[in-house]
């Protein structure tokens, strides 16, 4: 059970840097979302959240039918279909196909699955190099950290963390322009995908009518890893099937825009399967590993599945103002922010990381930006309700518990209810209008009340004004 | 056997027999706007310049040819093997290699050469996309390797948006194995959010419309 990481964060708060840099690239990916999704820009926003919504749920609560239909088309377009319990499956079947194939080299593609189950990890401790090639990603393979943000894995690095990464690891001259070090990425990548036996990626969607598995980027680098080697092995949850090609009208038109703030990425791939006969590249061979990994834990629950429905698109990261001051890596798994809040408790249990639900000021901007209209807020106070029931089984927060008991019991006494609070007034005092009299230092409400200030009590209660207004009034 | 886990365990979460049809769909949701030929290359070439891409409208196939071959004189290129290529004459412009069928021949050229030229099978007006199918008129690497891409495009493949191109294009693997959407120049963004292009495709598009 983690505890709720208070230095880590506490170094965030006061790295002013990292402030800047959060704050300054979140607030850029924020105004880029807003420009594109306005009424004037693209007047049908709201009805293609609601589509994207309507059509995830089905798909999500049809799934066994779609995850069939797709291994089927998929394999009719000569691809193959791995079904994998977890992580360990994938990286078995990777290992067990490059020993087949001696194969050495893989280039990788952006994937959050992936990094869920730290895959780079488990190839490297058999002595195959798996180089990451999104530019961000290849920076944090390099620093050897895991993603900030879902989308912009490095937001967290300036061009002078760059500077140094590159200058220690690639052995380069010192180069602090952020064009010359795209540069150098791109000349040593370059390398790498033409050497490649291998290109692993992730999929943004599963496309169950075509058995296509779709790429969407801006560098080219999924294009790249997907076409330049003999292999192409797509490692996808099973939450990422849609029914048919013709959704992905809907979802490509809210996904770049949503994450940042794209009409289209530069690149949208839809591959189905390996080179034909008449097509002179593209990979021989063609694998969707299609990943468990504890999603059908998250299946099981009626109210909190549409947690599958996420598209990863990273705007409730960007909007959240817990994400935004204490960043990405504070979160206890490889999601962060309010789509991680509510994931990570589900996949791990609650009483994993039972703080993290609470890591929320429940404001609702993550729910108003998602394009997939997935309740967040509902979900995290879902989440707290089981962290307190789990505690309670426990035997933990009995004081907590107990007051909350002593109120509902309260409410439910209207009489005794107005003579606690008329007690309770006159014990807690008051100072210019603020409470003086409680246990600040000490006591159980220390944590709560080292920030908070509570003001006074009226002087007079609500129920009493109201009787004296309706008695002068003569009512 | 892990096929059998996942589908039983997805079955009883959801409460769903082996076999069971599933509740209907929700109708697929195209949306095309009506949009006069000249008023989609309009939207199509402002879209790509927005992005940075460049875009030319010739009048003819040779015209075509004379753009193309400003853009890649005294430097090399691969075309692909698209007929619109051959029948502008651009195949035979000087430095340009044209009709490699093998997939390591391809990869050694499109990695050596300034620019990458092809027609293109759609183009979407309202983003400014390019798309292309791989077969053996367009390979893949041709408008990813080089550090330039040109298309030459056809008017009439001026389609007013994706959801267009989905409604001709209903199931994508019945046409190709790959169908890419390039909506301008390879870019990143990865560093301090500051925006560089050519990346790892071609930092240049240029698009340019020729009648048909």
């Amino acid at each position: 059970m983690s505890v709720l990481p208070e230095k880590e964060i506490h170094a965030a708060l006061t790295d002013g840097r990292l402030q800047s840099a959060i704050y300054t690239a979140t607030g850029r990916l924020i105004d880029k979302r807003k420009a594109v999704t306005s009424a004037a820009a693209l007047p049908d926003y709201q009805e293609l959240r609601t589509q994207a919504n309507l059509i995830k749920r089905h798909t999500i609560e049809n799934l066994d039918y779609y995850l069939e239909l797709f291994e089927r088309n998929l394999t009719s377009n000569g691809g193959r279909l791995v079904w994998c319990r977890d992580g360990t499956e994938v990286a078995d079947f990777i290992l067990k196909l490059a020993k087949d194939r001696g194969a050495r080299l893989i280039v990788k593609s952006k994937s959050m699955t992936t990094e869920e189950i730290d895959l780079n990890e488990r190839l490297e401790r058999h002595g195959l190099e798996a180089v990451e090639t999104d530019l961000g990603e290849y920076i944090l393979q390099l620093a050897h950290e895991r993603p900030y943000h879902i989308v912009a894995p490095a937001l967290h690095k300036t061009r002078y963390d760059v500077a140094d990464i590159f200058t220690k690891k690639l052995g380069v001259e010192r180069e602090e322009v952020i064009e010359q070090q795209t540069l150098i990425a791109r000349r040593v990548l370059r390398e790498k995908f033409l050497a490649a036996d291998i290109g692993i990626s992730g999929a943004n969607f599963l496309v169950a009518d075509s058995g296509s598995v779709t790429l969407v980027e801006n560098e080219g680098n999924a294009r790249l890893s997907t076409t330049a080697p003999k292999i192409h092995i797509a490692v996808a949850g099973i939450e990422k099937l849609i029914p048919r090609a013709q959704d992905l009208a809907v979802f490509l038109k809210l996904l770049g825009r949503s994450a940042t703030g794209q009409p289209l990425t530069v690149y949208t791939s839809v591959l189905s399967g390996p080179r034909r006969s008449d097509e002179i590249d593209g990979p021989d061979e063609f694998y969707v590993l299609l990943m468990d990994n504890g999603r059908t834990k998250l299946l099981a629950d009626p109210e909190k599945r549409q947690s599958l429905y996420c598209i990863r698109c990273g705007a409730c990261l960007n909007i959240c103002p817990v994400y935004r001051k204490i960043g990405g890596h504070n979160y206890p798994w490889v999601y962060s922010g309010p789509i991680g809040a509510i994931i990570t408790p589900q996949y791990h249990g609650v009483m994993g990381d039972p703080w993290l639900p609470f890591a929320s000021s429940l404001c609702g901007a993550c729910a108003e930006v998602c394009p997939v209209k997935i309740d967040l807020p509902k979900i995290l106070l879902d989440l707290r309700a089981e962290v307190i029931k789990a505690k309670a089984r426990e035997g933990k927060n009995r004081l907590e518990h107990l007051t909350f008991r002593l109120w509902a019991w309260l409410m439910r006494h209207p009489k005794l209810y107005e003579f606690a609070g008329a007690a309770g007034a006159g014990m807690l005092g008051g100072n210019e209008g603020w409470v003086d009299r409680l246990p600040i230092e000490t006591g159980p409400l220390k944590a709560w009340l080292s920030e908070r200030q509570l003001p006074a009590p009226a002087p007079k209660s609500f129920r009493r004004l109201w009787r004296e207004r309706r008695r002068s009034s003569g009512a | 056997m892990a096929r059998e886990t996942i589908l039983h365990k997805v079955r009883t979460a959801l409460g769903r027999a082996a076999g069971e049809d599933p509740e209907p769909a929700p109708a697929p949701r195209l949306r095309i706007p009506e949009a006069s030929g000249d008023s989609r290359v309009r939207s199509f070439c402002a879209a790509l310049e927005a992005l940075a891409g460049q875009t030319a409208i010739a009048g003819s196939l040779d015209e075509a040819r004379a753009a193309v071959a400003a853009l890649i004189a005294g430097k090399t290129a691969v075309a692909s093997n698209a007929p619109l290529l051959a029948e502008a004459g651009i195949t035979s412009l000087p430095g340009v290699r044209s009709g490699v069928f093998d997939r390591e021949e391809l990869r050694a050229a499109c990695a050596a050469v300034d620019a990458g030229i092809t027609s293109a099978d759609y183009a979407l007006a309202d983003t400014g996309s390019i798309v292309l199918l791989s077969s053996r008129e367009e390979a893949r690497l041709v408008s990813l390797l080089p550090p330039r891409h040109i298309a030459v495009i056809p008017q009439s493949r001026i389609l007013a948006n994706i959801d267009e191109l989905f409604s001709l294009i209903p199931v994508p693997s019945q046409r190709s194995s790959s169908m890419v959407l390039i909506t301008g120049p390879s870019r990143t963004a990865d560093i301090e959010q500051i925006l560089v292009r050519g990346v790892h495709g071609p930092g240049q598009v240029h698009a340019i419309i020729v009648p048909a």
